[in-house]
């Protein structure tokens, strides 16, 4: 196989690839943005006191966890047609990845708020500080802190999860290596391209959680 | 039209049936192989043996690396380049065994890696070999860490599983995609598709969160 690696072909494709890369790119980002909103609504959901919005965000969360991402981007892809919503593959992809990853993201942003201490609370409000003050100056500093490196774990699960949006047709990377197969049969050529490629956007996301751990470390012991 | 769909999909349910039987033996199969393995490679990366934990670990690093759907196509496409033919089948278990047994070992390694270092000392002081430590003192005490998450991680690989549909083995995801080409209810198709993943993945959940509670009461308790 390797002798017949062919270089020329993918210098040819790299036009596509580089589309396709921005597309992995910019589809992942927004899910992950929209992820962490819906991630944070739905674990304040789950820590409210109201029993009913726990229900619907323990149900929401459960759901979600115990079904594959396929399934889930095919129920939205084939079901909100017949509901009478038509929308692009596109949206219908960040929509699937954000509910998707929306769920573990409430799960990891739970445990960063659980982690602190009762105490530091109950200082707080025996200094006389509000809920919201609460939150802004002791919950959510500290909290975010230690969740960062979780979260950029969900973002790397995310963005190598982008890849089943291929099989709706959407163009990113890995759709480019079909492409390239089903145009030149060159299914080798074409496939470790796109593990290469995204073998990148793990490495660089890794050093990034990684700088933020030691960051962290150092941050605490200083 | 409702009533007519529902019909056709009561008619169909033996049809996912036979694809949730594939699914529970492509990933059972997996999970199986993949957990010896994945233990053999937890144990390496840890000893002082030469070249080969740096080996495993690049090669763990770089299938973490990669989406699924990628090397399920490498498998698949590349492979019969080499001159090895292989049906959907064997490929998805190939693949997905790979995976499996990549987290695993990353898993293994993280809980021997906790059990102290005195241990081990003892271990070697009471003339016991390197087998008989590993089976008798070190491995029951990495248990304790290894199993709750070995039992979430077997949760993800399930529903990983449903990525082999995209190479043609009919597990439920491919059923539940073939039937929405005759019954245009993606809703309904899939709701059933998803309830099917939920009675296999709810319980292990569940599993694994009270294995999780007791593992660490009974840790604290040490």
């Amino acid at each position: 196989m390797l002798k017949f690696f062919n270089f020329r072909v993918i210098l040819e494709y790299m036009p596509l690839y580089m589309k396709c890369l921005w597309a992995t790119i910019w589809l992942s980002g927004l899910s992950i943005l929209g992820a962490l909103i819906v991630g944070t609504i739905a674990c304040a959901m789950r820590l409210s006191r109201s029993r009913s919005f726990t229900g619907i965000a323990g149900c929401y969360i459960e759901s979600i966890r115990s079904t594959p991402l396929l399934a889930q981007i095919y129920f939205l892809y084939f079901g909100l047609p017949s509901l009478g919503i038509r929308i692009s593959e596109e949206i219908t992809g960040v929509a699937a990845l954000t509910l998707n990853s929306g769920a573990y993201m409430a799960e990891i942003i739970r445990a960063g708020v659980l982690s602190i201490s009762q105490g530091q609370i109950e200082a707080g409000i025996a200094t006389g500080l509000s809920y919201s003050m609460r939150m802004r100056y002791i919950v959510l500093p500290q909290a975010i802190g230690a969740t960062i490196p979780p979260l950029l774990g969900q973002a790397i699960v995310l963005v190598k999860d982008s890849a089943l949006l291929s099989l709706i047709s959407i163009a990113e990377l890995t759709r480019a290596g079909q492409v390239m197969t089903s145009e030149r049969f060159m299914p080798a050529e074409a496939f470790l391209t796109t593990a290469v490629l995204y073998l990148l956007i793990y490495y660089v996301l890794k050093w990034l959680s990684e700088w933020w751990q030691k960051r962290l470390i150092f941050r605490e012991t200083s | 039209m409702w009533g007519f769909y529902l019909k056709g999909l009561v008619a169909s349910v033996p049809f996912f049936l036979k694809g949730l039987w594939m699914t529970v033996a492509v990933s059972g199969l997996s999970l199986v192989i993949g957990t010896i393995i994945g233990f053999i490679w937890g144990i390496i990366r840890v000893s002082r043996i030469r070249f080969l934990p740096t080996i495993i670990g690049a090669w763990v690093d770089v299938i973490r690396g990669t989406p699924f759907l990628v090397q399920i196509f490498i498998v698949f496409f590349i492979f019969p380049e080499l001159g090895i033919h292989l049906e959907a089948f064997p490929a998805a278990v190939l693949a997905l065994t790979n995976l499996a047994a990549c987290f695993i070992c990353e898993i293994v390694a993280g809980g021997i890696l906790a059990v102290p270092r005195g241990q081990r000392e003892a271990a070697t002081a009471s003339g016991l070999s390197d087998f008989h430590q590993m089976t008798h003192v070190i491995l029951p005490q990495a248990m304790r860490i290894i199993l709750p998450p070995l039992v979430g991680q077997y949760v993800l690989l399930i529903k990983d599983s449903s990525v082999v549909s995209a190479i043609g083995v009919t597990d439920v995801t491919r059923v539940g995609w073939l039937t929405v080409q005759r019954i245009p209810e993606g809703l309904m198709v899939f709701g059933l598709v998803g309830i099917l993943y939920f009675v296999i993945c709810y319980p292990l959940i569940r599993v694994s969160n009270t294995l999780e509670k007791r593992m660490t009461v009974a840790a604290t308790r040490l």
